[in-house]
């Protein structure tokens, strides 16, 4: 058999899935991993963890010490992809060198979306909050006396929040939207888990936006002024396309792939952050920037691209985040007939449509969350179980004797 | 491979498993000493209602959506068995997010554990099964 030569753009959770992915096929040609970042494979979401201390330089790695030895894979680090020529197979770096492939993965994840503020330049302590050396600097940056501004009540401005919460003196989060998390939550579902970060002393400043910056303050459009000594800029994340949209292969928001995660450019696959893909929930493309759908979608890729054939085709948008404690999980699509339990333990919100689970929020009541995930992924008709209880619990109970002794009496 | 099976026409719902399983989990010698006045957290539960009852613990899939879905690379699998690292978990709880079985829950303290078999406790196979008073748990090797 004579080798492939495999290149990967990008180091994260999809260039993982794809290297296991690779090697689950073929054992013997080299891959050749180019990392824009000077770090092996970590896990992203971890980054605020790191500045909780609840992990560290070590633990936070997504894989052991020798992956990559064990893989055959060789790492440019400090390495940035400018240009794919794919009639001569090779990828040009920024550095002028260049690298020959017959099989690609462009799994170059996303970058932080900034706004042109006015004044922003004037701003000297700055900061985004996407990789491991922006919370290396942000540690470094910050002290018992700092107040930090913090733009955007997202996932990721609100883990920084969490995250820097013990180490500074004053944490002020501001959002266009008018309600934390607005992209996963509801109004309701949303309030509780605000409040329980106020609780932890994180002041918000919501429906409200920043007008200009100067050094040391952001004037926001309420006529507020928040004055701050460390600026974290989380507004938003786009899909880092360039290089592929260059090389000839569609793309819309993100760079289109089909179920074997190949682009519309044949040797070309793709995956992770930087892609566009089917929601089964909802029956539209998106932008799914999660981690589990990264490292999926990455071992697909890799095993197309070495030969072997597996789809990735039930992807759908599910969250798991919790702060001070409080968990929200959240899947699918918030579409058709809502069914609500609620207690002061939390609140659970089933949507329904055409007899089938399209997506859910559960703040709180988190316990096997992963059955109703997976009614909605496998499109279980709720005829076919018990739906009444499944609304008040997520237990097997619910499924049929027949089902459970297939689920639970057999190899799964 | 050797795995936990349930025949749930023979489980009493007694929830002996899950006191099987805390203790044999615990370290501890003693199981009043290990187990009495204490919240345990088993990695084995009981559901179910009034007409029938059965006990869940990992499958140990094929194909594990678990290990795929680990925000903190913890969850693995070695030699078949899905192991998850307690010193690398967070306790986000993607993976209670994504198991179909409902099979993992967190300890005490938010982290997560799940049924490795026993394979690395003093009991050496699953105390669950061994403690089972109706065979309502078996472990054996179905259907490879």
């Amino acid at each position: 058999m004579s080798l492939n030569e495999y290149v990967i753009i990008g180091n994260g959770t999809a260039a993982a899935g794809c290297i296991e992915g690779i090697r689950s096929v073929d054992k013997e040609s080299p891959v050749t991993v180019i990392s824009e970042e000077n770090h092996p494979v970590y896990c992203r979401p971890l980054i605020s963890y790191y500045l909780e201390n609840k992990t560290d330089k070590d633990r936070i790695l997504y894989r052991d010490k020798d992956f990559y030895e064990k893989n055959g894979c060789k790492v440019l680090y400090g390495e940035k992809a400018t240009a794919i020529d794919n009639n001569a197979k090779k990828v040009t770096l920024a550095s002028g060198k260049e690298v020959p492939f017959t099989s690609l993965c462009i799994a170059a994840g996303s970058r932080p979306f900034v706004p042109p503020f006015e004044g922003l330049d004037k701003v000297e302590k700055k900061f985004s909050f996407m990789t491991f050396d922006d919370a290396l600097a942000l540690e470094k940056a910050v002290d018992e006396s700092s107040r930090v501004l913090i733009v955007g009540a997202g996932l990721i401005g609100l883990k920084c929040a969490e995250g820097l919460c013990e180490r500074v003196k004053k944490i002020t989060v501001c959002d266009l939207a008018d309600r934390v998390l607005s992209s996963i939550l509801d109004n309701d579902c949303a309030a509780l888990m605000q409040k329980r970060l106020e609780e932890n002393g994180i002041d918000f400043l919501l429906g409200d936006s920043v007008v200009s910056f100067e050094k040391n303050s952001a004037a926001m459009k309420s006529g507020n002024a928040v004055d701050f000594d460390i600026l974290v800029l989380a507004v938003g994340v786009r899909a880092n396309t360039e290089i592929a949209k260059e090389a000839g292969a569609q793309v819309n928001r993100g760079i289109i792939v089909d179920e074997k995660m190949k682009t519309s450019v044949d040797n070309i696959y793709s995956a992770g952050d930087c892609t566009e893909s089917e929601d089964i929930s909802s029956s539209t493309k998106k932008v799914m920037a999660l981690m589990p759908n990264a490292y999926m979608q990455g071992f697909a890729a890799g095993v197309n691209m070495a030969g072997g054939e597996k789809v990735f085709d039930n992807a759908i948008p599910m969250n798991s985040i919790g702060f001070f404690g409080l968990h929200a999980m959240t899947a699918g699509s918030y579409d058709g007939e809502m069914f609500e339990e609620k207690d002061e333990n939390g609140i659970k919100r089933l949507f329904v449509k055409d007899g089938l689970l399209k997506g859910f929020i559960l703040i709180g009541k988190t316990e096997r969350a992963g059955i109703y995930t997976s009614l909605i992924r496998e499109k279980t008709p709720l005829s076919s179980l018990d739906f009444e209880m499944l609304k008040k619990i997520a237990t097997s109970a619910a499924f049929s004797s027949e089902t459970r002794g297939k689920k639970f009496g057999g190899v799964v | 491979m050797k795995r936990v099976y349930v025949n749930e026409e023979w489980c009493l719902g007694c929830h002996l498993c899950e006191y099987n399983c805390a203790f044999a989990n615990s370290g501890s010698k003693d199981m009043a000493y290990a187990l009495k006045g204490k919240a345990i957290y088993p990695r084995i539960h009981i559901e179910g209602d009034e007409k029938i009852s059965f006990a869940v613990s990992c499958r140990h899939c094929t194909d594990a959506i678990c290990v795929k879905s680990c925000i903190a690379g913890a969850i693995s699998k070695k030699d078949g068995v899905v192991e998850i690292d307690r010193n690398k978990c967070v306790g986000c709880l993607t993976c209670v997010l994504v198991c179909p079985y409902g099979a993992l829950s967190p300890d005490g303290d938010g982290i997560m554990q799940k049924c490795e078999l026993c394979l690395k406790n003093s009991c050496g196979e699953p105390a669950c099964v061994k403690g089972c008073p109706n065979r309502a748990i078996v472990y054996e090797e179905r259907g490879e």
